[in-house]
């Protein structure tokens, strides 16, 4: 095993429970610490990606080009990287972010749908970005699947394809297998990005190590969609307990967590009822709190909602679905009110 | 040049592009005619299936492309399901014969149409632009509201099968979600428009799935924009059967860029016709189905007809309408 690059998504993940309301001050302090902890990548960027702002994700208060160029000003070291997500971003927020101080495009799709990035990958490699192709959803499929997604991304110029466990609905072993596939069948980086929902986030960090990851996600004090991501000081001082330590400050790291991020955070992202459904139900991370809303307005056990959605198999950026769920619940409720909480029926594939 | 639209009180009309959008129009066209015949379908694949499907059906069939539909003067309109690039070679040719062009292709060298909203506007160009399927399915419902109150912001989220997106979509992505935001403003009356897409690879596949969220200017008045909104969906009803809201419109106030305000979300479900192509392929239908109503309208406007009931009398004329009767809010 060697040490792998940490890439901090704080800025990027940590905008769904933030709400997509990060302040430039806010940023600037966030990957001003990160950048003295000696983190080489901070993604910088909207929940869902650039031009994310939306009624469907939440708008977000400040105009994220200008957070990606104040986090580029105050970094000495680090690299800025940016989140987009085909049909949602186009080529013209690529090249806005570019302008803005962007130097690592993650782009995003559906873990069965890479040839929709084709386009993106070909026009970053000409902006000369560093590119990786972020596979989501990836519990979906099996790992033979996701080698066939990943050679595409491959082949459109990606330096590295992510196994993103958006879900986190994954255990060690499926993090393991899938990377390990990826590995022995590309030629380029793997990487991987965990979410806490079923309290393994380190674990499948880990997992994916010992698997030959290259790049590992994580986010300060675990700040990202449902129970967050794998806390990146976390991820330092166990990294330092390996001897993987890529040349992270874990005290500094420790201290941004406790001293800049922890503030500002509306909450303290666990494995709380709704997350742990999330994992189990293998749904979108950020449909937490889009799905508490939801509940809270027609009166439903969120995790009736995320439980259905599951089972109709949504898949990234799909928060409409939520609507046309809790309606449709809210009208079977009227018709026959459930006389206890159902019970969590979901069966989710991951294999 | 100097035939008359019709001997049979029809306008012949042909079809260019011999794939999957071609073939599901053909059998549109031969199962609800209306005052179109069409006499022609055209690829440039000899072995093409589709073509093959042309002629054991009787329908004229070239693998010629363009040159079989210029050497006949009979043919009146063209509709074009082949490329955008090939798009842009094909109008010129087609205008400089004098025959009126319903694009399916993204090359939009015409304006936007988008049948319910600001077809009767167009009727008197030679090119029209079907925009993308997403935006037939959406503008209208954007034009409803904006039809019943002043709007800021219209956003449209679309969710189609991964097996219905081809590999046209996929390659040139952006082209949806910029020509789409641009109809949402053009034709919906936003502002400001914004459009996203998701393709979704359930098993089994889903039907196509519409949200569309809509910020008002000012205060607003939920059971006009409701009963606009409702008008709509039966209007897009009379030539895309599948189409449906799934739930009634939902009125709720956000945090917004405009400060606190009233969003408006309509959730559409858009269920193929099945006429060639699968049923959860509603994004493909609504395609074919909307560019069937302009040619239609087109065919009506060259025969001279009344347009004001031509809706109510396609129908009856048509004979698919079983159980309507003929009448159409």
């Amino acid at each position: 095993m060697k040490p792998p690059r940490i890439t901090d998504t704080s800025l990027r993940d940590g905008s769904h429970p933030m709400r997509h309301q990060f302040t430039t001050a806010q940023v600037r302090a966030v990957a001003h610490a990160l950048d003295e902890a000696g983190v080489p990548v901070i993604e910088v960027t909207h929940g869902d990606g650039l031009a994310g702002s939306s009624i469907q994700y939440g708008f977000s208060r400040t105009p994220e080009m200008e957070l990606i160029s104040e986090a580029r000003a105050v970094c000495k070291r680090a690299k800025i990287a940016v989140l987009m997500l085909p049909g949602i971003g186009t080529v013209k927020e690529i090249k806005e972010a570019v302008n803005n101080g962007a130097q690592i495009l993650r782009i995003a799709t559906q873990c069965t749908e890479a040839d929709v990035s084709e386009e993106h990958f070909e026009i970053a490699k000409k902006l000369g970005m560093e590119t990786v192709g972020f596979l989501m959803m990836a519990h979906m499929r099996p790992p033979e699947a996701l080698v066939q997604q990943a050679k595409l991304m491959q082949s459109y110029g990606a330096d590295c394809v992510y196994v993103v466990d958006s879900a986190g609905a994954m255990l060690p072993s499926d993090a393991h297998a899938r990377v390990k596939a990826l590995k022995e069948a590309l030629s380029i980086q793997v990487g991987f990005h965990a979410h806490n929902n079923l309290g393994v986030a380190i674990g499948n960090s880990i997992a994916a190590l010992e698997a030959g990851a290259d790049q590992i996600d994580g986010c300060l004090r675990g700040l990202g969609a449902g129970a967050g991501n794998a806390p990146t000081e976390l991820l330092a001082t166990v990294l330092e307990k390996m001897n993987l330590n890529p040349g992270l400050d874990v005290y500094k790291l420790m201290d941004a967590a406790e001293y800049v991020i922890a503030p500002i955070m509306p909450y303290q992202p666990i494995p709380s009822r709704d997350a742990i459904t999330i994992g189990y139900a293998g749904v979108y991370s950020t449909f937490l709190l889009h799905a508490q809303r939801a509940g809270e307005r027609y009166g439903i056990d969120p995790r009736t909602i995320l439980t259905e959605l599951g089972r109709r198999q949504a898949v990234a950026g799909q928060e409409d679905w939520i609507l046309d769920v809790a309606l449709e619940l809210a009208r079977e409720h009227q018709a026959h009110p459930p006389t206890h909480h159902e019970p969590v029926t979901a069966a989710i594939d991951v294999k | 040049m100097e035939t008359q639209p019709s001997s049979n009180g029809k306008v012949k009309v042909a079809i260019i592009g011999s794939g999957n959008i071609g073939s599901d129009l053909m059998y549109k066209l031969l199962k609800q005619p209306g005052h179109m015949e069409l006499v022609l379908l055209t690829g440039i694949e000899p072995a093409s299936e589709g073509l093959a499907r042309a002629r054991s059906l009787g329908i004229g069939a070239s693998h010629e492309g363009i040159k079989a539909v210029l050497e006949n003067p009979d043919i009146k309109i063209v509709f074009d399901a082949t490329s955008a690039k090939a798009h842009v070679r094909h109008a010129k040719a087609l205008s400089e014969a004098g025959k009126i062009a319903i694009d399916l292709t993204p090359a939009a060298r015409g304006p936007y149409v988008v049948p319910p909203a600001n077809l009767k506007e167009h009727l008197d160009k030679t090119n029209v632009n079907m925009v993308t399927c997403g935006g037939q399915a959406t503008t209208p419902m954007v034009y409803a509201v904006s039809r019943a109150t002043p709007i800021f912001y219209a956003e449209m989220v679309s969710t189609v099968a991964s097996l219905s997106a081809g590999p046209g979509t996929r390659q040139n992505i952006d082209e949806f979600t910029e020509t789409t935001a641009r109809a949402l403003e053009v034709i919906g009356g936003a502002q400001q428009g914004k459009a996203i897409i998701i393709l979704n690879p359930a098993d089994p596949p889903i039907m196509m799935r519409n949200t569309v969220y809509v910020i008002p200017e000012g205060d607003c008045d939920e059971a006009a924009i409701t009963a606009s909104i409702e008008q709509m969906e039966a209007e897009v009803q009379t030539y895309v059967p599948g189409y449906h809201l799934k739930n009634p419109p939902v009125f709720d106030i956000r945090d917004t860029p405009w400060g606190k305000r009233t969003v408006v979300t309509m959730l559409l479900e858009v269920e193929g016709a099945g006429d060639y192509l699968p049923r959860h392929a509603g994004n493909l239908d609504i395609m074919t189905a909307s560019a069937r109503r302009v040619g239609e309208m087109f065919a009506q406007r060259l025969l001279g007809l009344q347009q004001e009931d031509s809706l109510s009398e396609e129908l009856s004329s048509s004979g698919v309408v079983s159980g309507r009767k003929g009448g159409v809010a």
